[in-house]
């Protein structure tokens, strides 16, 4: 009998992701995949195991979960109120969640997905070669309370009781781009203003695209309604009817016909992601050759994530470690599996 | 990006690069049938020269789209490969790929199943019986499969098709809803709400997840919408995902 993650309170915010499916545009199915892929890679590295593993993500608000065995768990992306038994669980960082034990996730301080990591990835059923699903295309559907997910075997080798610095990325900021398909069609002083703007996240976005209002007049653009429907990617900035940009997620359509007049760089699209309702970001025009380097170098930096981690317990001490410390201490039981792994 | 000197004429085919990783070779801007063979040419042309560094292709209505790992080396020598590609031949007298596939898909249309086929057809100026004799004597290809998973856009109709869609949404076709606008027809693959006029329906399953085929048509693909009797349509509901629809290759 395999190990088991029961979902005890589930929503329609909580799905299974991985790294999503390639291969279909075609057929016009895309990517999809977790919103937030470093998220996937931080949790990987602090539970040691490939970052294609199945995950629960959790669009701005978590669920009750309990394990039928013992199991290795990682909580990545953003930040959410964890308890354990009573017990505040750190954020970034790999735990035991102890057989029988309930682990309660609340809603996002900061930040819009967050992750839950399980040793040995779930073992939901492959659709199309991967687990994710999408919600858009009707594969698969959100978690339900009273699901019981299969996980995979463990072989434990992985550390708990591990963390991860993470530099903030919820607070939206500078946003990298390269110049959209259709940039040349917006006048030169809209271009001029995109570029100097500063755009709030709109209260609406899901996993297909986060729609942002810009901050003076929007981006009309004479030509919009006659553009010729064409390959939408992840990233790709489209100026809808009112002028408002919407920033495509991984669940995104495969053609689209609105204007688009950037794409952001997929280093940078986390961070769109991540950027919670009120926050704001800016858009910074890139070449494609900067674009490339950042992406090579992103994905250098993601393979350097395991190194970096360190253990929980003798972390420099910071008020939230602490607290996450002193109270993890509390519970014998939870204290000793987070010292020794099972 | 498109190069500079919006006052000329675009020459076409025109190759773009789409975000970080991804070219686009496109054929018109417009939607045009010789684009849409052209685009599809152009990339059963790209399949078969296996560019190293190339990770998926794909074609919407008028453009072959291409995408190359970012981490590899590649993208120099796809660049300039696909300059060659362009230059190689006429592409809009080019033959369209092999493997495609002739379908005959049951269709009731009208009735309450299918209720806007009288408007549609008034809006192009016909009567139902000739809507439905024209749409039946269209052979039409898969020119795109896209909104939805599997989900066709066929064309294309005979001139008087050309129909704008609605400025209101219908709140919801059914899968297997055969639509028309813009001398396109889109045979729905999931519940939609659409703009689209819903004048036919039939019992195919162009997206079947859990099956060893879950796309159905590709792009490229040929298909007549054959009109089945009311009387027959609960019949075609009864044989499975096909909905009496069958195939023969094309040569």
């Amino acid at each position: 009998m395999s190990a088991e993650l029961v979902v005890r309170r589930g929503g329609p915010q909580l799905t299974v992701q991985d790294l999503g499916r390639t291969g279909h545009l075609d057929h016009g199915l895309s990517r999809g995949g977790a919103a937030d892929v470093l998220a996937l890679h931080e949790g990987a590295a602090l539970i040691g195991q490939p970052p294609g593993s199945a995950v629960v993500e959790m669009a701005g608000h978590g669920g009750v979960f309990e394990a039928t065995e013992d199991l290795r768990i990682a909580l990545t992306g953003a930040s959410m109120d964890a308890e354990m038994g009573g017990t505040a669980l750190a954020w970034n960082a790999s735990h035991v969640l102890p057989r029988g034990a309930v682990l309660a996730i609340g809603g996002a301080r900061e930040g819009v997905f967050g992750y839950l990591h399980v040793g040995g990835g779930l073992e939901t059923p492959v659709l199309l070669g991967a687990r994710s699903v999408h919600l858009a295309a009707g594969l698969g559907r959100p978690l339900e309370t009273g699901d019981r997910l299969s996980v995979g075997a463990d072989d434990a080798r992985g550390a708990t009781g591990r963390q991860l610095d993470v530099p903030p990325r919820f607070a939206g900021g500078i946003i990298r781009a390269v110049a959209g398909l259709h940039f040349e069609s917006f006048p030169e002083d809209a271009r001029a203003r995109f570029a100097d703007m500063a755009f709030t996240r709109d209260a609406r976005g899901n996993r297909m695209g986060a729609r942002f209002l810009p901050d003076g007049e929007g981006f009309a653009n004479a030509s919009g309604l006659s553009v010729l429907s064409e390959i939408t990617l992840p990233g790709d900035v489209q100026v809808t009817g009112d002028g408002a940009p919407v920033v495509l997620l991984a669940e995104c359509q495969t053609t689209g016909g609105y204007p688009r007049i950037a794409t952001v760089i997929p280093a940078d699209l986390p961070r769109v992601a991540q950027t919670a309702p009120g926050k704001a970001i800016r858009f910074a025009f890139v070449s494609r050759q900067d674009a490339l380097k950042a992406e090579r170098a992103e994905r250098a930096s993601r393979a350097a994530l395991a190194s970096q981690t360190r253990n929980l317990v003798s972390g420099p001490g910071d008020v939230s470690d602490l607290l996450s410390h002193q109270l993890i201490s509390g519970v014998t039981a939870g204290d000793d599996l987070e010292e020794n792994g099972p | 990006m498109s190069p500079a000197g919006d006052s000329e004429e675009p020459a076409w085919p025109r190759l773009r690069t789409l975000g970080v990783d991804g070219y686009l070779v496109s054929f018109g801007d417009r939607l045009s049938d010789r684009a849409n063979r052209a685009a599809l040419a152009f990339r059963a042309a790209l399949d078969k020269a296996a560019l190293a560094g190339v990770e998926e292709t794909s074609t919407s209505l008028a453009s072959a789209y291409l995408r190359v790992d970012p981490a590899s080396d590649a993208t120099e020598g796809v660049e300039s490969a696909l300059r060659r590609l362009m230059r190689d031949r006429d592409w809009y007298a080019a033959q369209l790929p092999e493997g495609r596939r002739l379908w005959r898909i049951p269709t009731l249309f009208g009735t309450e199943r299918a209720p806007q086929l009288g408007e549609a057809a008034a809006a192009a100026g016909l009567s139902e019986a000739e809507a439905i004799a024209s749409i039946t004597a269209s052979r039409l290809r898969v020119q795109t499969i896209g909104f939805a998973p599997g989900q066709p856009y066929l064309g294309e109709l005979a001139p008087e098709w050309d129909i704008p869609r609605q400025t209101e949404l219908t709140a919801g076709v059914p899968v297997g809803a055969l639509t028309v606008a813009i001398r396109q027809l889109v045979l729905f693959a999931v519940a939609a709400p659409t703009g689209w006029r819903h004048i036919g329906q039939t019992a195919f399953r162009a997206f079947r997840p859990e099956a060893e085929t879950p796309f159905v048509l590709n792009p490229g693909d040929e298909v007549i919408f054959e009109a089945a009797p009311p009387e027959a349509y609960p019949d075609l509901e009864a044989r499975g995902p096909d909905g009496g629809a069958t195939s023969e290759p094309l040569s």
